[in-house]
């Protein structure tokens, strides 16, 4: 296949994906509520010491980008595979590992990239300055779309089997922990005026290898899923 | 040999409790996981044999 | 090929069932030697005092949580390629012990961490990824129960296993890639060992009766999950009953 067919079958994914969420944008805009309340709870809950809301910042935001992703895991094939078209997908004559690169990329954009546009707003909530806050937003950005690439895999997974949503958390958040540690550590290490390079370019090493292993493996687990 | 007594070796140098506390879950895990295959395999023959009976004798499972 | 013969349920079952005893006996004398020797040769440690014995089965228990997820994901990738019913019976036969080895793992390691590091749990890489590890086991077997259609449970839970793969080697290599609390590799390939050559010689055969009892255990329940699952006859060791089911037609 060509270079330009490939792209092409990607973005048409893409640009189909992004048009149903417009219809339905509710879905993305509870997303987005869902963070800012799980992020507001907890100066609520933990109190609002500014000292120590600081040191939680990092590891709350990035729970919270965690569990935001999870939760619209089920957007992700539900859909498709309720109606019919992911059936089609696998029968058409592009790899069905492209078709699926296009989905989670335009998952990313609806569910990722809000999380990562919100961020610095939710930084300054808990007392982050200004390296701080470039770091969080590069580091969300770097680990939002691997959270994407890994939590595809448990979705296509859990596919039509009772009880998905627990079991799909199950099955994604233990993997999700080296992303969340690396995101997480970027931060508080720029925050302890060590840099966050290192664990930067650990979750650009994650995120490559998410983009290569990935697809194929949520492949995979759709031809399981389906046959 | 290094223990003078009884005593002195369930004691472990005042470890006794943490080394006898690991080996004895470590025996216990491995018991226990021998037993539930004995019992699942005690199971899963019945079952076969009731189907296999099946229909001249219920009773014989 | 005389290994292409046992890939048959049918003409494995026989030959696990011969082979069981076997490993159980040989596990059996090497927990023996290997506790006689980890309690009664082994010297006490200058630095750790009598605490350090737990490593006996601690350093076997993590390996072996570790060695038996590899094949799990071995056994399950098998499965997935050349589509062998008999790789996902292995694979679904491993799970259990890989995770109560995991379980045991963390478990003597707390026993080990109260007195030396004077917690009972830290968050530190190795005791993380090990807790991982036990969090894949039961996603592996959780999705396996979860989907109640044989075919696709087998191959979604391979799937799963061989995703988690990736893990393994962040488990094995943390304590080098990380400067962490928990001690680095008690053996080494590159720079000898560390410990008393008796320490090693016992954890080493303590290993090994780990692995001979997780064969023999495996393999036992390999036999009922094919019992279990195909509505065949008990090939071998019951003709007994197969005679009463014939004189009851």
């Amino acid at each position: 296949m060509s270079h330009s067919s490939m792209w092409d079958s990607i973005s048409g994914i893409i640009q189909r994906d992004l048009l149903l969420a417009m219809r339905r944008w509710s879905d993305a805009a509870m997303s987005v509520f869902f963070l800012v309340i799980v992020v507001s709870l907890f100066p609520l809950g933990v109190g609002p010491e500014p000292a120590v809301l600081r040191t939680i910042a990092p590891g709350v935001l990035w729970v919270a980008a965690l569990l935001t992703c999870l939760l619209s895991l089920s957007r992700v094939f539900t859909p498709d595979y309720l109606d019919g078209v992911l059936e089609q997908m696998v029968l058409v004559p592009q790899p069905l590992s492209l078709l699926v690169l296009g989905k989670v990329l335009a998952h990313w954009v609806i569910s990722g990239l809000p999380v990562v546009l919100l961020s610095p707003l939710l930084g300054l909530q808990f007392g982050l300055d200004g390296e701080a806050l470039g770091v969080l937003v590069l580091s969300l950005l770097l680990g939002t779309p691997t959270l994407s690439m890994i939590g595809a895999i448990g979705a296509a997974l859990v596919l039509g089997v009772r009880g998905s949503g627990l079991l799909v958390a199950l099955l994604v958040l233990p993997l999700y922990v080296p992303v969340l540690i690396f995101g997480a550590g970027a931060v508080t290490s720029s925050m302890a005026g060590i840099g966050g390079e290192a664990n930067l370019s650990l979750l650009g090493a994650c995120l490559v290898l998410s983009l290569f292993l990935a697809p194929w493996a949520t492949a995979a687990a759709l031809r399981v899923a389906l046959e | 040999m290094q223990w003078g007594s009884a005593s002195e070796f369930f004691a472990m140098g005042g470890y006794g409790l943490y080394v006898w506390t690991s080996f004895l879950a470590t025996a216990l895990c491995m018991v226990w996981e021998v037993l539930a295959l004995w019992r699942r395999r005690a199971a899963a023959r019945a079952e076969q044999r009731a189907a296999m009976l099946g229909g001249t004798d219920e009773t014989a499972a | 090929m005389i290994w292409s013969k046992y890939s048959a349920p049918q003409a494995f079952y026989p030959l696990a069932g011969r082979l069981i005893p076997w490993f159980a006996a040989v596990a059996i004398i090497l927990m023996v030697v290997g506790l006689y020797m980890g309690f009664f040769v082994a010297p006490t440690d200058f630095q750790q005092g009598e605490s350090y014995r737990i490593i006996f089965v601690h350093v076997p228990a993590a390996w072996m949580s570790m060695f038996l997820y590899v094949v799990m994901a071995i056994w399950a990738g098998v499965g997935m390629g050349l589509n062998a019913r008999l790789s996902f019976m292995m694979a679904q036969a491993i799970a259990p012990t890989g995770a109560m080895f995991t379980f045991l793992a963390l478990l003597t390691g707390a026993m080990w961490g109260k007195p030396t590091w004077g917690a009972w749990w830290v968050w530190d890489a190795r005791l993380t990824s090990e807790l991982i590890l036990l969090f894949q086991y039961a996603g592996v077997m959780l999705l396996r129960t979860s989907i109640d259609d044989l075919r696709r449970a087998d191959r979604s839970s391979a799937v799963f296993a061989l995703v988690g793969v990736v893990n393994v080697p962040i488990i094995y290599y943390s304590v080098q890639w990380w400067n962490t609390l928990h001690q680095g590799a008690s053996v080494s390939m590159a720079t000898g060992s560390k410990m008393a050559a008796t320490m090693l010689m016992a954890m080493l055969i303590m290993t090994i009766a780990f692995w001979m009892y997780s064969i023999a255990v495996i393999l036992a329940r390999v036999r009922c999950v094919m019992v279990e699952r195909e509505s065949l006859p008990t090939w071998d060791d019951k003709p007994a009953v197969i005679h009463e089911a014939v004189e009851a037609r």
